[in-house]
């Protein structure tokens, strides 16, 4: 491989290092902890204890010095991509970079130090902050209530459904279906069937859309809701949605939003407005809190006012200048989670919105916007469009281009991180065969945003000239392509013995040698 | 790309070979490939009822996951046992040792309104065409 000159690549050569599982490390007897000296010496504590009391040892539990567990856990942190360390395109995860302001709030010690079990009058500054967090995400949105409980995106969609299933059923209808696009989230007919549903698949028009005539068609007094995203994940804008809620509306069924694609619409439109009677929000998308692998997330859930009475308990309210939490909803679907929700999660979403304000988030959704179709321009006719139609935050592309010179989406993706970026959503959303899924956010920088544009079109070069380079990438990284369907068919879930790591680095050097790029 | 034409098929990219009142149900050799490398294989129970067009099933590749439909309603009489510990039969010999389901047909009259082999080999060459 090639890469003399190519100063758009954030990729460089470096020193890794490996480190065995923690569990193949320290020796018996090692530790990295020491209880205080004794001094309570003479006094006698008066407690009887018997065998019962005390926990059976653990077998095989790691015994290690502080300075091996921190390299160890370091070592890992070092081969991790993430949006601290690169460019991140992952389309519909909403990979935004994570102000360190909100890192700085939720370590204040009335925060950080404040325990579940405290009493209400004592943590009135946190339930102030839920009480406001849950009022802006209302406002964000157009909806009418909102419950910060569920602790994910996949878990405020269960909260959603199980509050349209409660809610029918309050009025004494049993409705047996689920209506969704076949360009969903595949957490939505899962979440869909969690609840007792059976799910029925419309097809999205030749232009990406959902049609209101595919709704009519399938609408019926045993339809319980439609599930759609919006924008959907083409990053198409679902125009007709108002139309779409109406019909859902006449035979009684309920619309669910799937929050996913908020990003595109902060403070230019509300989801709540255009009919919707449930949505999620994914804090840790829309709203700058850590995602994948640095959860927790968050998903609060918003309704419509007739859907307040079945939020999950409790919810906090304001009486006076007190907040409390109020457990008296007889018609909840119950507590969806212990205690309160992943607070520290909402503590750094609140200061996300607070910092940024109406205007500052409005802009950031114009500017996601712009910058997805930024590189969409740049990028038509290097990569197939499957869909003319103007996105909105991401655009979806496709190898057909590519799989002329047998290149294909999975190859760019693992190139890319040659060049120093995480790769994009690959193969989804299912509508587009071999779908790369590019959603930059407002986050990145023209410069950023341009070289990543020079590398995707370099690895377009690669694959008319040098299409073996690309079926053999990545080569940068601390491991070559990996056997994806030996690691799935034949998985090995636990390495060998202690001194094959020993060894292993050595071995690695040696085999990179020849193929690595830039020397 | 293979389309015995002993066979039926679907759009969803399933066969179906009748034998009689019963019938045996895979995928074709073009859902394999583009499925791509099969990694699990999810088949129901003997005994179960399947209506046309109902999910009897998963199938996971290295690149996504799909569901399986039935061409016909039917009982499932006997599943292949062999999926589990090889999914790669599906890639290897979808028509003959990655076979899914054997099933007896409900309804003989469903499968009036399935694909030939040529009919669906043109289906799928306008779809590799998009």
């Amino acid at each position: 491989m090639t890469m003399e000159n190519k100063d758009f690549s954030e990729a460089q050569p470096g020193l890794g290092f490996s480190t065995p599982l923690i569990f193949e490390q320290g020796r018996a007897g090692r530790t990295g902890f020491f209880l205080p000296l004794d001094d309570l010496a003479g006094e006698s504590l008066d407690i009887e204890m018997s065998e019962k009391d005390f926990r059976p040892p653990v077998e095989g539990m790691p015994e290690l010095s502080e300075a091996e567990v921190t390299r160890h856990y370091t070592r890992l942190a070092q081969q991790n991509m993430s949006v601290d360390s690169c460019f991140y395109p992952l389309g519909s995860c909403t990979m935004k970079y994570n102000p360190k302001i909100n890192e700085d709030a939720c370590s204040l010690p009335g925060f950080a130090s404040v325990h579940p079990y405290q009493p209400e009058r004592l943590a009135q500054g946190c339930l102030q902050l839920m009480h406001e967090l849950a009022g802006d995400l209302a406002e964000i949105s157009g909806m009418d209530e909102v419950s910060l409980q569920p602790a994910a995106g996949a878990h405020g969609e269960l909260a959603g459904m199980l509050i349209i299933r409660a809610y029918l059923e309050s009025k004494g209808e049993k409705r047996k279906k689920v209506l969704l696009p076949d360009s969903a989230h595949g957490t939505n007919p899962a979440s869909s069937a969690l609840c007792g549903y059976e799910v029925v698949e419309l097809k999205s028009n030749a232009e990406g859309l959902l049609d209101p005539e595919a709704v009519a068609g399938h609408m019926s007094e045993d339809v319980a809701a439609l599930m759609l995203t919006n924008p959907n994940t083409l990053g198409l804008f679902e125009e007709n949605i108002k139309e779409i809620c109406r019909i859902v509306h006449q035979k009684g069924g309920l619309v669910y939003c799937d929050g996913a694609n908020l990003n595109a619409l902060m403070g230019i439109a509300r989801i709540g407005d255009m009919g919707v009677d449930v949505l999620h929000f994914n804090l840790h998308k829309t709203f700058s809190t850590p995602h994948g692998g640095g959860g927790p997330g968050a998903g609060p859930v918003g309704v419509k006012k007739d859907l307040s009475p079945f939020l999950p308990i409790p919810v906090v309210q304001k009486k006076g200048d007190l907040f409390s939490f109020d457990y008296d909803r007889p018609k909840s679907i119950g507590r969806l989670k212990s205690f309160y929700g992943n607070f520290g999660v909402l503590v750094r979403a609140y200061a996300y919105i607070r910092s940024m304000g109406p205007e500052g988030l409005r802009e950031a959704s114009e500017n996601a916007i712009l910058n997805a179709n930024y590189i969409r321009a740049k990028l038509k006719g290097t990569y197939h469009l499957p869909y003319e139609r103007t996105p909105l935050h991401e655009t979806v592309f496709s190898d057909k281009l590519q799989a002329e010179h047998h290149i294909s989406t999975l190859d760019i993706a693992k190139a890319l991180m040659d060049y120093g970026f995480h790769p994009p959503t690959i193969y989804f959303p299912l509508i587009v065969k071999g779908a790369i899924m590019i959603e930059p956010t407002e986050t990145e920088t023209r410069e950023t945003l341009d070289r990543f544009i020079a590398a995707m079109k370099d690895i377009d070069r690669m694959a008319r000239e040098e299409p073996e380079t690309l079926k053999s990438a990545p080569h940068m990284t601390s491991r070559d392509r990996l056997d994806e369907t030996l690691a799935a068919r034949k998985p090995r879930l636990c390495c060998g013995g202690q001194g094959e790591f020993v060894l292993f680095p050595i071995s690695l050097i040696y085999k990179r040698e020849p193929s690595t790029p830039g020397h | 790309m293979n389309f015995p034409s002993n066979l039926l098929y679907t759009k969803e990219h399933e066969w179906i070979s009748v034998d009689g009142g019963k019938a045996r149900i895979g995928v074709t050799d073009y859902a394999q490939s583009q499925l791509g490398d099969i990694v699990f294989v999810e088949v129901p129970e003997a005994g179960r009822r399947l209506k046309k067009q109902e999910t009897f099933g998963v199938v996971e590749s290295v690149k996504t996951v799909s569901d399986i439909y039935s061409p016909v309603g039917g009982e499932v009489l006997s599943v292949n046992a062999g999926l589990e510990a090889a999914p790669e039969l599906v890639n290897q010999s979808p028509y003959e040792k990655g076979w899914m389901i054997e099933i007896r047909i409900g309804d003989q009259g469903e499968l009036a309104g399935l694909l030939s082999a040529e009919a669906y080999r043109k289906y799928v060459e306008e779809e590799a065409g998009q």
